[in-house]
């Protein structure tokens, strides 16, 4: 039997690795669940992809541009799906009355992030490489083909995407299923600001300020710079890793003081509306 | 007092106030370890609130709980692994089957050789065969089992029941009541038991406590608890309690 620590601030890769199994289980033991990883980046994937090839037969910068919608459409899922498999592995939690076991049992706030985290990628990846391999089949467009720069832009999407998906779930501590519906639409809002299917020259000029402070749009910058001008802009990308730094902190201590008045409030008995 | 001589739940001029309202009301008390203690009270009377709060969920508004010696909230990761709980207000995750959701506890746990462990515990509270079937196809009295084999993975030291045979038809509970009762003379643990039905509490414990409005009204063993109340059953003393006639009775006595 494992010991306690003082401070809560120890780390159990062992108890991790039991709530990564839980989700797992819980994944595996429903074909619905599974099949709506695929559905829905597949139905966006085709829509995209058609409007692409009709815009670029109509437009000679669109036909020298290939790529960009189709590329914003996988990327922009990194990010939103990122999010939502975060915040869904939660909400089961939540929707089977079992956060009360958990907050009683030794696991410690980390863990169960870090539970969150991984499997955040694994319902990513369930979902993104079939898609990724159709696009290639339906459309020409190699996700894969860009290589390390797919790479940078992975790791700053799915930060991003954790980082709203901590302050959800400390939203969804405090304030119960009440906040529910945070956890599907809160993305939504970076739709816009963060330019994923246009330049952020499109903004007004002080819209542009926003979006700027926003990981993701360095990242949409960075892709079409790629794919239009076929250059890849590091500065871009460690610019959108240190906000990431900074929203991800931000969203570590947001969780952590709405734990605390969750406790304080008497919230986490009381998980319902 | 150290870690090891301490209470097994050391509860003192604990408060909780939500807001206007006030679900505790100052109360203590201290509870030995290897005993097992009986808290009543009719609804909103705190008992919830109060095991939440020994349990590190709520964090008191003034006063303190400690728990094997930890203080809770603050110390609470000192002593989670030594205590469980089992509650009608949880459940377990439904499309996990039953070894599923056991196994994913004991690791989170770190109980060694969770194998055998299960296997115990399947064969002690009788889980063997449905032992692969999804929770959520169980029985409320299977329900129960399972939850009972949770809350005894970690072998604890300490453990909170609150209702744990509610809704549950008689035989089970009876059934239920002997497993806790065998748990406690094995193992030596401590078992603070929220209940309503009160031939369970006098059946199970060796003391009740009876909250009304957030206070302690009444702290004894129930044999003293009715010779005091004047009363044959727990429940007549509960009664006289919630309806304020036990001061009476005492006064006119």
């Amino acid at each position: 039997m494992s010991g306690g620590s003082d401070t809560g601030f120890e780390f159990s890769v062992n108890r991790m690795s039991a709530m990564v199994r839980r989700y797992w289980y819980l994944l595996v033991s429903s074909w619905p669940r599974l099949l709506d990883l695929i559905y829905w980046p597949t139905v966006q994937m085709l829509m995209w992809g058609f409007l692409q090839l009709y815009v670029s037969q109509n437009s000679g910068f669109f036909a020298g541009a290939a790529g960009v919608f189709i590329g914003a459409v996988l990327l922009w899922d990194i990010l939103f799906r990122g999010q939502l498999g975060f915040s869904i592995s939660f909400l089961e939690e939540m929707w089977a009355r079992n956060l009360g076991n958990l907050m009683m049992s030794p696991l410690r706030p980390a863990e169960f992030i870090s539970a969150l985290m991984v499997m955040s990628i694994v319902r990513l990846m369930i979902g993104m490489i079939p898609v990724s391999f159709l696009a290639i089949a339906f459309f020409g467009f190699n996700l894969w083909g860009l290589g390390f720069a797919l790479v940078a832009f992975f790791i700053n999407l799915i930060l991003t995407s954790w980082a709203v998906g901590i302050f959800v779930a400390g939203l969804l501590l405090r304030n119960g299923m009440g906040a529910e519906s945070m956890a599907w639409t809160i993305m939504f809002l970076f739709l816009p600001l963060t330019c994923v299917y246009y330049p952020v020259s499109v903004l007004p000029h002080w819209l542009q300020y926003v979006a700027w402070c926003l990981p993701p749009t360095y990242v949409f910058e960075g892709m079409r710079a790629l794919l239009i001008e076929h250059v890849f802009r590091v500065d871009l990308m460690l610019e959108a890793l240190a906000f990431n730094v900074v929203l991800f902190a931000a969203a570590a201590y947001a969780f952590t003081r709405l734990l605390e008045s969750a406790r304080v409030h008497g919230s986490l008995l009381q998980a319902g509306e | 007092m150290d870690a090891q001589t301490s209470p097994a739940i050391a509860v003192d001029s604990l408060v909780k106030r939500y807001k206007s309202a006030l679900a505790v009301d100052g109360i203590s008390f201290r509870l030995p370890r290897g005993s097992i203690v009986g808290l009543l009270g009719g609804n909103g009377a705190g008992k919830t609130t109060t095991i939440a709060m020994i349990m590190g969920l709520v964090t008191p508004t003034s006063g303190s709980v400690s728990v094997l010696g930890c203080e809770m909230p603050r110390q609470r990761y000192q002593v989670l692994h030594r205590m469980n709980f089992e509650s009608p207000y949880v459940d377990m995750p439904m499309r996990l089957t039953v070894r599923q959701n056991l196994s994913v506890f004991a690791q989170l746990y770190a109980v060694p050789d969770v194998a055998e462990r299960i296997a115990t515990l399947a064969s002690e509270l009788d889980l063997n065969e449905f032992l692969d079937r999804p929770t959520g196809k169980l029985s409320a009295g299977q329900k129960t089992r399972v939850s009972l084999a949770k809350s005894l993975l970690n072998r604890p030291d300490v453990l909170l029941l609150d209702e744990p045979t509610a809704s549950l038809d008689p035989d089970t509970a009876d059934w239920v009541r002997a497993r806790l009762e065998r748990y406690r003379s094995e193992f030596g643990a401590t078992i603070l038991l929220a209940s309503h039905n009160m031939s369970e509490v006098e059946r199970l414990c060796e003391r009740v406590i009876i909250m009304k409005r957030g206070r302690v009204e009444d702290d004894d063993t129930p044999a003293r608890l009715l010779a005091r109340y004047g009363r044959v059953t727990l429940e007549q003393v509960f009664l006289d309690v919630a309806r304020g006639q036990g001061e009476r009775r005492e006064v006119a006595e």
